[in-house]
């Protein structure tokens, strides 16, 4: 485990109890994440990637192994709110402005009136959404909401985000458009950033880091170092290095399906 | 304003039938009040009358049916005549200066709406702190829950001049405590059992949001859960209202009360009086019509605020 680590895993199991018997969500997972890393997680439905995610976040408990965050047990980083959690669904309250929704973890975090208004300001610019503060979710498209949703996650100084499949609900160029988005973001505030998806050429355009995983039990096939360069127009995906991972990817999901 | 019409067919509809209807209802009387006053009845005497059927004396008597419209002690007044005593007891006493004397409606309604506002209040209170206790607490949802559901299940009427009784024994003068009392335990129900439901439509991913913020229980229960609840609690609140009210009336029957619209349906049931009976319970009608309406608004306004659309 060296000094810069965000996330050090080892040996991390989660055997969930059902009631058809015990359900192998991970199982021996090692995984190191350094700061400033864009990793994505991919694999099919029950690889076991959202619950890592959940694991590091602290919304599920490992039943075996250890994982820090940040240096300490996921607990203390919760209750530290080193992490911004973003999930599948945007979630907005509907009750609460586009503002109103990115100044909520603002008010519980007990950050001053002017704290707020400018940290408000700044994630709306960073998201592309100035002059929507004061509309109303359902008024918004869903990508937009989206995006709403990532802005909430950035407002308060985490420097770890956690994103469980953001873009999975939009359609192809929307998610296009977000990913480049999220990219420039990633740039611009030098986030560690945890990315859950389903989709190979996402996780390859957007990752320094990509970890496959396969289902039943849960684990880690793959782990590709993207030798991409940190700066990806769109372009970058006819290239022969992005087909090459992509391609090294898609290995790795067949292989874990092999022997599964 | 394309629903006026169906809306008024609707309402031309029931009034037809009750006008129709004060036909048999009324004919015996008429026929007794002809036959008093020296016309001649098929066949004669109220006793034999008591044999024939409906149908048969309505035939048989085609020229006193009209009588039955215009009865002074009809056993079912018509639309007309109701209205006709609504006014002369709302509209033409104000027009007297005497809104709140004790021939007029509007001060039984006065009366009435008062215990209604204080049980509603007490009601609504209680049933939302008592939701607010079974959704953070799994004791209280065992011990509360089962007894709220009994609670409904005895009839207010068997349970209303016990509380009177009671109220009296540990020392509350007047009617004003019990009444409320007796309005709240009708009104409390609906208001817990949808604040319940309210209180916890908040999803897990919603939840867990909260959670990754660190934030404490009081905050993820107004930034959330009380909020979330709004919307159920205004459609607790239009039936808590009209239950209130109910209680009320229901409070004011038993306790020889001489004052508010349960008593003016028991006065006008013990003097045979039917239009007072009618006209008590079309002002207790248009009085919850007026309390749900209020409430109606204020949800709009409140929910158009909150986004949410109504």
């Amino acid at each position: 485990m060296t000094s810069d680590s965000v996330i050090y895993a080892s040996g991390l199991s989660l055997t969930f109890e059902t009631n058809d018997g015990p359900v192998h969500a991970l199982r021996d997972v090692d995984l190191e994440i350094s700061k400033g890393d864009f990793v994505s997680f991919i694999g099919p439905s029950g690889c076991g990637k959202t619950t890592f995610l959940r694991v590091m976040a602290d919304l599920e408990a490992p039943t075996g192994g250890s994982v820090t965050v940040n240096g300490v047990s996921p607990r203390e980083a919760r209750l530290a709110r080193a992490y911004g959690y973003v999930f599948q669904a945007a979630g907005l309250y509907p009750w609460r402005t586009i503002g109103g929704n990115i100044r909520l973890p603002l008010e519980i975090m007990g950050y001053d009136k002017a704290q707020q208004v400018e940290r408000v300001a700044r994630t709306l610019e960073l998201v592309d959404l100035e002059g929507f503060e004061k509309k109303f979710p359902w008024q918004l498209s869903g990508g937009m909401q989206q995006r709403a949703s990532i802005a909430r996650a950035l407002a308060f100084d985490a420097d770890l985000l956690l994103m469980d499949e953001p873009f999975g609900a939009l359609d192809e160029i929307v998610r296009d458009h977000l990913n480049e988005q999220l990219l420039a973001l990633w740039d611009q505030t030098g986030k560690t950033i945890c990315f859950v998806t389903h989709s190979i050429p996402e996780a390859v355009f957007l990752s320094t880091k990509i970890v496959v995983m396969s289902p039943r039990p849960g684990r880690v096939t793959d782990v590709i170092d993207s030798p991409l360069p940190r700066e990806r127009p769109l372009e970058i995906r006819d290239t022969q290095a992005f087909w090459d991972i992509a391609h090294r990817v898609r290995e790795g999901l067949r292989a874990g399906h092999g022997d599964a | 304003m394309r629903s006026f019409v169906p809306v008024l067919t609707v309402l031309l509809v029931l009034l037809g039938l009750w006008w129709a209807a004060v036909a048999p209802m009324n004919l015996r009387t008429a026929l007794d009040v002809a036959e008093r006053a020296g016309e001649t009845v098929e066949p004669e005497g109220s006793v034999a009358r008591r044999e024939a059927g409906t149908l048969r004396l309505m035939l048989d008597n085609s020229q006193h049916v009209a009588t039955g419209y215009s009865l002074d002690r009809p056993r079912l007044p018509t639309p007309a005549q109701v209205g006709a005593e609504l006014w002369k007891t709302t509209g033409s006493m104000i027009q007297r200066g005497r809104a709140f004397s004790k021939r007029s409606l509007i001060y039984h309604s006065w009366i009435t709406l008062q215990s209604t506002l204080w049980g509603f209040f007490l009601g609504t209170s209680l049933g939302i702190i008592g939701a607010v206790a079974i959704v953070y607490s799994r004791v209280a949802e065992m011990s509360l829950l089962p007894w709220a559901i009994i609670s409904q299940t005895i009839p207010i009427v068997a349970l209303a001049p016990m509380i009177i009784v009671l109220s009296n024994q540990v020392g509350i003068e007047g009617r004003g405590v019990p009444k409320a009392i007796i309005s709240a335990y009708l009104c409390y129900f609906p208001v817990l059992v949808s604040m319940v439901k309210g209180l916890r439509s908040p999803q897990t991913a919603e939840l867990d949001l909260l959670k990754t913020y660190n934030a404490s229980g009081w905050q993820s229960f107004a930034k959330l859960r009380l909020p979330a609840s709004v919307p159920y609690l205004f459609v607790a609140l239009k039936v808590g209202i009209a239950a209130a009210l109910v209680g009320a009336i229901v409070g004011e029957l038993p306790t020889g009360a001489i004052s508010g619209l349960g008593a003016r349906i028991l006065i006008g049931d013990q003097f045979g009086t039917p239009l007072a009976i009618w006209s008590a319970l079309f002002a207790a009608a248009i009085l919850a019509g007026v309390l749900v309406t209020l409430l109606d608004i204020l949800q709009r306004l409140v929910l158009g605020r909150m986004g949410l659309r109504a």
